[in-house]
């Protein structure tokens, strides 16, 4: 069983990877009026414009950086509500129930996310 | 509120007696006030004239002993600590400390954070067993090292930190704030060489890792031990430490027997040692 310690390192680690990527989603897609990141919105315009949106989906640095914050973002949540669940006072069977839940939830969304960050990649890369 | 005219006051006081209640009640009782009376003065007034089976802890009378935490008017004290006057209301509420089972009206039961304080080693753990058997001397240590945690070493275990904590109010696995801040003392001490023992209590879900930094522990604390600060000071040194970036140290070694100095003149001579 991992010990509370590294979970907890991992935990805080997972809040520094979503500070960081949340903050580069914020510079490229709503502060695009101060720090204009030309490659990243090829076609001008805003970020959110059909060309610009194609043009990024066919970067790889896209669906990585997704897979990443994605992993992030569900360890960093789960393992979060895990600690409130916790808190309840849940018996020992309950707490071990919670944990295997949540580790396979987690894990099922990290997969499916990681197939659709890749599949948009393919999909922006046909047309 | 002005106390120059207060001549009595009304305790409130939470009874449970486990041979008779079901459940823990409030009464009430008027007594005379003079200045200067603290809570647990009010209390032995109670006792002698209204309610003389009134159980509690207390014995130094001097914020030392930590026997008399209590919850006063809502918040974790020290009885013989808290002026009445200084609670600015005529109506003193009494009750026991939170967060503890009570074993009869303001008498909490200690013995659960006293275990978690014992399973957290509370002392100088060494490896040189011989020295710690049969002591032949003093460790170095220097005024900055004393300072690590000297402030965490006035704890009087009072549980009031214990009582304020919204995590032990909660989750009853979490060591709480004492026994962690007391952990962390020993942790801290340039004398000790326990953490690798302690740790395998501190790394697991009994460790700092529920505390969520309310700070209450540390609003209450009649010493002015400041626990909060202890346990995220104890939570950086287990994440150095899992990254291996956790300062190797060895304990302080012994002091050699000063030589070539005299003992000056009038400075009596030590008792001898009452345990042999």
């Amino acid at each position: 069983m991992i010990r509370d310690a590294k979970l907890w390192t991992w935990h805080v680690l997972a809040g520094l990877v979503i500070f960081v990527f949340l903050g580069l989603h914020m510079l490229i897609m709503h502060l695009d009026d101060v720090v204009n990141i030309a490659s990243l919105n090829p076609a001008g315009g805003h970020p959110i414009d059909w060309a610009n949106v194609v043009a990024r989906g066919k970067m790889i640095f896209f669906p990585v950086t997704y897979t990443v914050l994605l992993g992030a973002a569900l360890f960093h949540g789960l393992y979060g509500l895990k600690n409130i669940l916790f808190e309840l006072n849940l018996g020992d069977g309950v707490k071990r129930a919670t944990t295997v839940v949540l580790a396979l939830l987690g894990l099922g969304l990290f997969v499916y996310g990681t197939w659709a960050a890749f599949a948009s990649l393919a999909l922006a890369r046909s047309l | 509120m002005d106390f120059a005219n207060v001549k009595e006051v009304t305790y409130r006081v939470r009874r449970f007696d486990p041979d008779k209640d079901r459940a823990p009640h409030w009464e009430e009782y008027r007594i005379p006030y003079a200045p200067g009376m603290t809570v647990l003065d009010g209390l032995w007034l109670v006792k002698e004239l209204h309610a003389p089976t009134l159980a509690w802890r207390s014995s130094c009378r001097m914020g030392v002993c930590g026997s008399c935490g209590m919850l006063i008017n809502g918040s974790p004290r020290l009885g013989c600590n808290t002026q009445i006057c200084e609670l600015e209301t005529t109506t003193v509420a009494v009750g026991p400390l939170p967060n503890f089972n009570i074993i009869k009206d303001l008498v909490p039961d200690l013995m659960p954070m006293l275990e978690t304080h014992r399973q957290l080693l509370p002392f100088i753990v060494r490896d040189d067993h011989e020295e710690m058997e049969k002591p032949s001397g003093e460790f170095w240590q220097s005024p900055e090292e004393l300072e690590h945690y000297l402030q965490f070493s006035y704890c009087i275990k009072c549980g009031c930190c214990m009582a304020a904590c919204p995590t032990c109010a909660t989750d009853p696995v979490y060591s709480g704030p004492m026994p962690l801040a007391q952990a962390h003392r020993y942790n801290s001490d340039s004398r000790d060489n326990g953490f690798t023992h302690r740790r395998q209590v501190l790394e697991g879900e009994r460790g700092p890792w529920r505390c969520h930094f309310a700070g209450e522990c540390s609003r209450v604390c009649p010493k002015g031990v400041d626990p909060a600060k202890a346990i995220q000071l104890m939570k950086r040194e287990l994440v150095a430490d899992y990254f291996k970036l956790r300062e190797q140290r060895c304990p302080a070694r012994l002091a050699e027997t000063p030589k070539g100095v005299a003992r000056r003149e009038g400075i009596p001579e030590a008792p001898a040692p009452t345990v042999r």
